[in-house]
């Protein structure tokens, strides 16, 4: 016998189910009067630093279909690859981006949208830099524990070329499930749950 | 956050088998929404070990009394009048200071304040359904609401959700970030749950359950459930592995 380690065990996971609204973005399910704001609507203001862009696209089931009643979260650094972040010991972020955004998708289309900056680069645990990328997080209805992946931009052929977390991914053909494509300042990203396309998701 | 220093380990890797898969053919809508290929590991670099931290700022004096959050002065919502208390803490059994927690539930007759809800029972005027709060230097948080009712859902033919309070967890890293539901101890309706049976890890369900805790209650006014939630721990930074020269 041998000291026990006493480690808790992490509350278990449930789906967010179709409610998730009432909770997360209460104002835009039609709950006014509680909170002033749904948090994570805003996440630039007027004197954020860094190149505006867009991010838009749906969430589809393995039928094709979008989902209506997804809720998604994304973090990400700034544009000087700094997280707004009290772990972030590299320096000081941008007070003026949160780098923390929520959206439900459209309740009729199913598109989500995120006003944000392009993140900078950040650092591999290696110290390798890593492309610029953007931590998603999706939960919904028939999601029974929120699916991380990340999504990178087409654009940045060469650091996309070197990042680490690319690189060593087998299935290189997947790669592409990871890439926005740009048109103009909005930078497309479909999400798929199932099928030929299905979407890397990560075990973080 | 407390005066504590800031964490910058990465997480402990996540134990899936106490979370339910995401193929539960029972749970219908997971069959067409569940990820089919295998997950891709990875360290955690910064952007998963740092995340948003919330002050107690944002906060509105009743947010966490969803009795009085939504209701018309002098009035309250209708039901059972319970607190729920706990702690928010780590896999190494520390508190979890500075943690936001949003919820939300369905009234005490099982209807929820939804444009997509159908079920036949009524709204409650002066119930909306949601609240939010934030832990205290130790992890401690409570809330006060009323229980709410089970309720039917179209999955097979005569399935009920057990009476249950949506929970969202914000620790300090994005990686620890999790959604769960809480039921309420001695429950007839949890085991035949086909949500709560997503879970087939017996001890890891039982962690759902809060159970009823008469010492925290208000006399003639509310009954307590306490309800502890536990977030992925992280490693120490002591020895944190690095290059060489780095
Ligand atoms: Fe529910």
């Amino acid at each position: 016998m041998a000291q026990q380690l006493n480690h808790l065990r992490e509350t278990a996971s449930q789906t967010a189910g179709p409610y998730v609204h009432i909770g997360c973005v209460p104002n835009f399910s039609g709950i006014s009067g509680v909170y002033d704001e749904d948090l994570g609507i805003a996440m630039v203001n007027e004197k954020t630093a860094g190149e505006r862009i867009v991010i838009e696209g749906q969430v589809l089931d393995g039928t094709g279909t979008p989902l209506k009643d997804a809720l998604i979260e994304i973090w990400q650094a700034d544009s000087q690859g700094l997280h707004n972040s009290p772990s972030e010991m590299r320096g000081t972020a941008d007070p003026n981006f949160t780098g923390w955004g929520r959206q439900a998708m459209d309740m009729s289309t199913g598109v989500f949208r995120f006003e944000t900056v392009k993140p900078g680069r950040v650092p591999f645990l290696d110290g390798r830099l890593q492309a610029p990328h953007v931590s998603l997080w999706i939960v919904a209805r028939g999601i029974n524990l929120g699916l991380n992946t990340r999504m990178y931009f087409a654009d940045e052929e060469a650091a996309n070329a070197e990042d680490p977390v690319l690189m060593r991914i087998e299935h290189q053909v997947r790669v592409p499930t990871l890439m926005a494509a740009r048109k103009g300042d909005t930078y497309h990203f479909d999400i798929y749950l199932q099928g030929e396309s299905e979407t890397i998701f990560f075990d973080i | 956050m407390g005066n504590a220093k800031p964490e910058t380990g990465a997480f402990f890797p996540r134990d899936r088998s106490l979370h339910p898969k995401a193929f539960t053919p029972d749970y219908k809508t997971s069959v067409v929404r569940s990820p089919q290929k295998a997950l891709l590991s990875l360290n955690n670099t910064i952007s998963e070990i740092t995340g948003p931290v919330f002050g107690h700022e944002i906060l509105g004096e009743r947010d966490n009394d969803l009795i009085l959050n939504f209701a018309k002065p002098g009035e309250s919502a209708l039901g059972e009048r319970i607190i729920v208390h706990g702690r928010v803490l780590d896999e190494r059994g520390r508190g979890v200071s500075g943690a936001l927690l949003e919820f939300w539930q369905a009234n005490a007759g099982g209807r929820y304040r939804h444009a997509k809800e159908g079920y036949i029972a009524p709204l409650d005027p002066n119930f909306g359904g949601c609240g939010r709060t934030i832990t205290d230097d130790d992890g401690t948080y409570s809330l006060r609401t009323v229980k709410p009712g089970p309720y039917p859902w179209p999955n097979g033919v005569n399935d009920w959700r057990p009476s249950h309070i949506h929970f969202s967890v914000f620790g300090h890293g994005f990686a620890q970030r999790l959604i769960t539901q809480m039921y309420f101890e001695g429950d007839p309706l949890i085991p035949l749950c086909p949500i709560a049976r997503t879970i087939t890890d017996q001890a890891a369900l039982d962690q759902l359950i809060a159970p009823l805790d008469m010492a925290n209650t208000i006399p003639m006014d509310a009954r307590a459930f306490k309800f502890d939630i536990v977030l992925r721990g992280r490693r120490s930074t002591l020895f944190e592995n690095r290059m060489e020269g780095n």
